[in-house]
């Protein structure tokens, strides 16, 4: 396999999993709390919330898997912040697809029209 | 940050031809700049390849979903999938839909690409409809963050 194939699976698998890091309700609240925030310690963000602290870790860990959040050691405690990149990447890859279709569009015009 | 994407685009053509160069195969191929094996059929799959100057050796293959005439047209694809030595076909799909509407003697068309996610569109409404903070709003945030920190 090439080396850009190669780098093409793994852009492709990066993006499939920060789409599914994102596919889900607990998991979206978290990103948007921690995006305007400072970072948070687990017992933190499960102030306020119905979850329990092992869940809430549970969909630390696949943010965390995503890149979209890292984990920060302070003391015993872990504390966890938001990590732009992924998303960024994410909001490139959907506007190459948009621009694509603004081509496709144009053409299906000066078909129709002409 | 808008995780589907959508279209708005006016033309100077009565529905039935629009509707005709969306889904006569052969119209379809010339302006989407691909060579189709046969007509569209709902249920069925579409396979042809690119003819686009460069992507000649791509396969394009899609799964027709609806044909309601002169209304609606949408199909299932992998998006951008242009890396031939990558087998998407185990990725997700995304859904792609063409909506017709007549206005003054023209055709406005609303072209929609969903599922990048992974979610069909009116299920994530759904999931998010109950939050007090939905989808759209948490994605504004999001954007604006991830926009600011650039």
């Amino acid at each position: 396999m090439s080396r850009t194939a190669l780098r093409g699976r793994a852009q492709l698998k990066g993006r499939a999993s920060v789409f599914a890091a994102l596919g889900d309700e607990t998991r979206l609240s978290l990103i948007g709390r921690l995006s305007n925030g400072p970072p948070q310690s687990i017992s933190r963000l499960a102030e306020g919330s119905m979850l329990t602290r092992q869940a809430i870790t549970k969909h630390l860990r696949v943010l965390e898997g995503a890149g979209v959040v890292r984990s920060i050691r302070i003391g015993r405690e872990s504390v966890f912040a938001f990590r732009p990149e992924p998303l960024r990447e994410l909001r490139s890859y959907l506007e190459r697809v948009s621009e694509q279709w603004d081509d496709t569009l144009a053409r299906l015009k000066s078909f129709v029209e002409n | 940050m808008n995780m589907s994407i959508e279209k708005r685009i006016e033309l100077k053509a009565p529905v039935s031809r629009v509707w005709r160069a969306l889904t006569d195969y052969n119209e379809f191929g010339e302006w989407f700049r691909v060579k189709l094996d046969g007509p569209f059929v709902p249920g069925q799959v579409s396979r042809g390849h690119v003819t686009y100057p460069g992507y000649e050796h791509i396969k394009w293959e899609a799964i027709v979903q609806q044909m309601e005439p002169e209304r609606l047209f949408s199909f299932t694809w992998h998006p951008y999938a242009v890396d031939p030595a990558i087998d998407y076909s185990s990725e997700p799909t995304t859904l792609v839909e063409f909506r017709l509407e007549p206005k003054d003697g023209g055709t406005v068309l609303f072209l929609t690409e969903s599922g990048f996610d992974a979610i069909p569109k009116d299920r994530r409404f759904e999931a998010f409809r109950m939050n007090d903070r939905g989808w759209t709003e948490q994605m504004t945030n999001i954007e604006r963050h991830v926009a600011n920190s650039s």
